[in-house]
This record gives C-alpha cells, sequence and structure tokens, in this order.
C-alpha cells in the first residue's frame, strides 16, 4: 500500500530548476535511500516532500502519514542558553505528546537522561544527531525522513546511528527516507533507491538499479563510493 | 540616596501611578519579547522598527490627533512590510528594517518640531489618561499572553523553520503576529523611553539575559526582571538628575550588560 506518490516533481529557484520532473511512489515500510551529488536537489525534494518550498507537480501523502523529519544539521549559536528538555518540550507541547515518551526514545538512541539539562548548542555533534532523532519520533511518526544522518558525526557513531535506525524501521514499522552519499548503507538498508542529478536518473530495487553505467552518469565519473567530509568542505571519491 | 531626592521620586509616583505602572509593564512586556528578539537575531532590527513611529508621532501632532495613534499606524504599516518582504524575497528582516526603515527616522525628524521631536526621541514624564492606562495594560496582557502561550512555537521557528513547519507550525503566521506584538511592544515605550532607545529597551535587557541564563526559561524570567529593574531605577535617576527618561533607563539597562559581562567571563 502506497504511503507516497510523487508525479513530475518539479522546484524553481528564480527560474532555475533544481529539481525536474521527478516521479515515484513509496509503499508503506519501504525505507528510500536518495542519492547523487551535490547540488542535485536531493535536500530540496525533501522540502517539497515537507511542504516548506513551492513546487509544481503532485505530492500525494496517504492520509494517515505522520512525518518525523531529521535535518543534516541545525546551527545554533553557541551562547543560547536552550536546554535540550526545552528542545524537545517544544515539540511535546505542539503535537501534545506525553512527555514520558522522551525517556524511552532516549533509550532508543542511547542517549544519558542527564543530557536533557546540558545546553542544546554545547553537546557533540553525534548527541546532536540523536536528540534530533528523539525530536523526530516524537509523536509517533510512521514516515522518516533522514538528511544526511550521519553527515556530521564521526565513524564510530556513524554506525551505531545506522544501526539504531534500522532497529527503529523494524521496532516500529516505519518508513523511512534517507538521503545519503554512503553506497554501502544503500546496500546494506535501503529496499528502493532514487538517484537524482537535478532530474531522476534511476529508482528501483539497488540490486538491480545501480549498474556501473547509471553511477557513472549520476557521479560524472567511475567510482564504487561517494564520501562526504564536511569539516574539510570536500569531497572524496574512491575507486 | 538624600530625603528630598526620595521624596522627589515617591511624590511622582504618587501623582503619576498610572505612568509608573503602565512603564513597568511595558518593561516586562519588552523583556519576555527581548528574549525571542535576540534569539531571532533581530538585535540590529529592532532600533529601525522604533524609528519607524516617529514619521506617525509627528504627522499626528501636525494634524492635532493622539500622536500614539500616528505612531500605531506607521509601525503596523511597517511590520506590514517587513513581514511580507521577508516572505517574498527572503532577505533576512535585520538588512530590509536597516535598508527600507532608518529612513523613517529622517522623514520623521523633518515632520516632528522642536521640543516635540526631542520628547519623541528620547521619552519623557507626560500624563498618563486613565483610557491610555487600560487600553495600554489590555495591549500588554495581550503581548505577554501571546508570547508566553506561543513561546514553544516561537522557539522552534526560530531555532528551525523546517523544523516547525513538520512539526504543525505555521510559521508566516506566527512571524507576523511577532512582529504585531514586538511594534505593540515599541508603541507601548515610546513615550516612557522615546523612539531613539526603545530598541535598547527590547534588546539589552534580553542580551543580560543570554549572558546569565541557561535555559530558555532563565532568559525570559531574566529579562523581564532586567527590564523592570532598568526602568524603575531609570526613573528614578531621571527624576533625581532631571534628565529625559529614556537615556536614563537605557543607561542602567546598559551598565547592568557590562556587569553581566563580569559574570559571563567568570563561567
Amino acid at each position: 500500500m502506497k504511503i507516497l506518490e510523487v508525479r513530475d516533481l518539479s522546484v524553481y529557484f528564480d527560474n532555475t530548476a533544481a529539481l525536474e520532473n521527478v516521479s515515484f511512489d513509496v509503499e508503506r515500510e519501504d525505507s528510500l535511500a536518495i542519492i547523487g551529488p551535490n547540488g542535485a536537489g536531493k535536500t530540496v525534494l525533501f522540502r517539497a516532500l515537507l511542504g516548506t518550498v513551492p513546487y509544481q507537480g503532485e505530492i500525494k501523502w496517504a492520509g494517515d502519514a505522520r512525518i518525523g523529519y531529521v535535518p543534516q544539521r541545525l546551527t545554533i549559536e553557541r551562547a543560547l542558553p536552550l536546554t535540550v528538555q526545552e528542545f524537545l518540550n517544544t515539540k511535546l507541547h505542539i503535537l501534545r505528546a506525553n512527555p514520558s515518551e522522551v525517556k524511552s526514545l532516549l533509550e532508543i538512541v542511547r542517549l544519558q537522561p542527564a543530557i536533557l539539562k546540558r545546553p542544546l548548542a554545547k553537546i557533540s555533534s553525534g548527541q546532536l544527531q540523536r536528540a534530533l532523532i528523539v525530536f523526530a519520533l516524537i509523536g509517533n511518526p510512521n514516515v522518516l525522513l533522514f538528511d544526511e544522518p550521519t553527515a556530521s558525526v564521526d565513524p564510530s557513531s556513524e554506525e551505531q546511528i545506522y544501526e539504531t535506525l534500522h532497529n527503529l524501521e523494524d521496532q516500529r514499522h516505519l518508513t523511512t527516507l534517507i538521503i545519503s552519499h554512503d553506497l554501502s548503507l544503500v546496500y546494506r538498508y535501503a529496499n528502493k533507491v532514487l538517484c537524482l542529478s537535478g532530474k531522476q536518473l534511476c529508482f528501483g530495487v539497488p540490486q538491480e538499479t545501480l549498474s556501473t553505467e547509471t553511477l557513472n552518469k549520476l557521479y560524472g565519473a567511475p567510482r564504487k563510493y561517494y564520501e562526504h567530509h564536511h569539516e574539510h568542505g570536500h569531497n572524496h571519491v574512491h575507486n | 540616596m538624600s530625603t528630598t531626592t526620595n521624596m522627589a521620586i515617591i511624590t511622582f509616583i504618587t501623582n503619576n501611578p498610572y505612568y509608573v505602572l503602565l512603564a513597568l509593564s511595558t518593561a516586562v512586556a519588552a523583556g519576555i519579547l527581548g528574549a525571542f528578539a535576540v534569539m531571532r537575531r533581530m538585535a540590529l532590527a529592532s532600533d529601525p522598527i522604533s524609528h519607524i513611529a516617529l514619521p506617525g508621532l509627528g504627522l499626528a501632532l501636525l494634524l492635532k490627533i493622539n500622536p500614539l495613534i500616528g505612531a500605531a499606524a506607521t509601525l503596523l504599516v511597517g511590520a506590514l512590510l517587513i513581514w511580507s518582504f521577508e516572505k517574498r524575497t527572503g532577505i533576512a528582516t535585520e538588512t530590509l528594517i536597516g535598508v527600507v526603515f532608518s529612513l523613517a527616522l529622517a522623514i520623521g525628524s523633518i515632520v516632528t518640531s522642536g521640543e516635540e521631536l526631542i520628547d519623541a526621541l528620547l521619552g519623557n514624564y507626560s500624563n498618563v489618561s486613565p483610557t491610555e492606562f487600560f487600553v495600554g495594560i489590555a495591549v500588554v496582557i495581550a503581548i505577554i499572553a501571546f508570547l508566553l502561550a506561543k513561546r514553544q512555537e516561537l522557539t522552534l521557528a526560530i531555532l528551525s523553520p523546517d523544523l516547525a513547519e513538520t512539526s504543525g507550525v505555521a510559521t508566516d503566521r506566527l512571524n507576523l503576529y511577532f512582529l504585531l506584538a514586538f511594534v505593540a511592544t515599541v508603541l507601548l515605550g515610546l513615550r516612557f523611553v522615546g523612539v531613539l532607545l526603545m530598541g535598547s529597551l527590547v534588546i539589552i535587557p534580553a542580551a543580560v539575559a543570554k549572558n546569565l541564563a541557561r535555559s530558555m526559561r532563565g532568559m525570559i524570567t531574566i529579562g523581564a526582571a532586567v527590564a523592570v529593574a532598568s526602568v524603575l531605577a531609570g526613573l528614578a535617576g531621571a527624576i533625581y538628575l532631571h534628565l529625559p527618561t529614556g537615556p536614563a533607563i537605557v543607561t542602567v539597562a546598559a551598565a547592568i550588560f557590562i556587569l553581566s559581562l563580569l559574570k559571563k567571563q567568570r563561567d
């Protein structure tokens, strides 16, 4: 049963296409990976799905879709005295969700309750990413959108975060849409893949869809892995 | 402080209870509002916003109507312009306000004359009528109620508009209401602090709170307390030294800010 249908989706900024003619479906409990080089329109696609940018075409969510969103990063001024608890309270309050939910969510992402009293701006990037996952899970969503969930965390946290996400999908019967640069993740966790490069280059089961030819077309050079190193501000290609 | 000074201050409070109560209530609203304005990085924008009131004040004086009505009209138009520009162009509020509305100060100075201009710019002791007092208090209550009831939505929208939207917050509407609360607070404070310095009563207490607070709740509480203390001590100082009220209030706030820097450095 479909939870999302996208038809001929295009997004334009100042008459320049950020995304053109994208069409795909997502079934319930699918794990869809969205891949593509920088500037391919992956985050723009998410923002269109979330309804935060104007778009052309059709985006149809199922009536019972409850969406949780984990952004790539959150830019927080270091001096901002907002605690993790206060950050989570915003969504608990808005959705009138049960505050006791937070305790079990912290356990799922392996965060200690003591972190709730710390300022959001002063926790590590790995802890922040987990706090964002807790935030996304408040209100018991059945769809999760992750924009490069491990882009700003160290490699040891990265593996744990993916394990957590995978367990969540199983335990909570979630549908997940994940933007990623990591092709090994796509093969391990996703049952569908969408390749973007301003327009749609592929959509389907990863093992069948991701041919060498498609990947060359997508990234413009022969490759196996495409890693994104934010701290250096550039990308590395490993053949 | 000498007995004479104490008497002068007590006499002022006894003779002008509406003025003092409205000034203190406005300070509470300004302190709470400031916490969100500082988070929203509107520190530099708040001054020009208060300047928008000046042409309205000047025109109202020319037309011999209540100056606050003129100020309210231009502030409202200004807020709607800022909101619609921001929504359409995506340019930061600060830039828009800085570019477009500093002009208001120039126009206002041309249409407002002599002593009235000084009063409008720096605040004064003019009498508050019972009607003005009750309307003012009602507006203060509305501003505080809005800020406290919507503090979760405001905090989230400031932190990440995307997260706010996906959590069900209508950020466009919330931004408009926040700007309206901002201009209403500025309007309330014009009499006491003046067009030039009202922005400072919003921002300085919140800047102190940011230095001292360890939570958002703390920031709101400290912001309101510092604003009230600044107005109270500033009014007393102004009466004692025969100064315009605005500069006295803002000087007290700035002194508290400097003290808060010392505490921040120690942390």
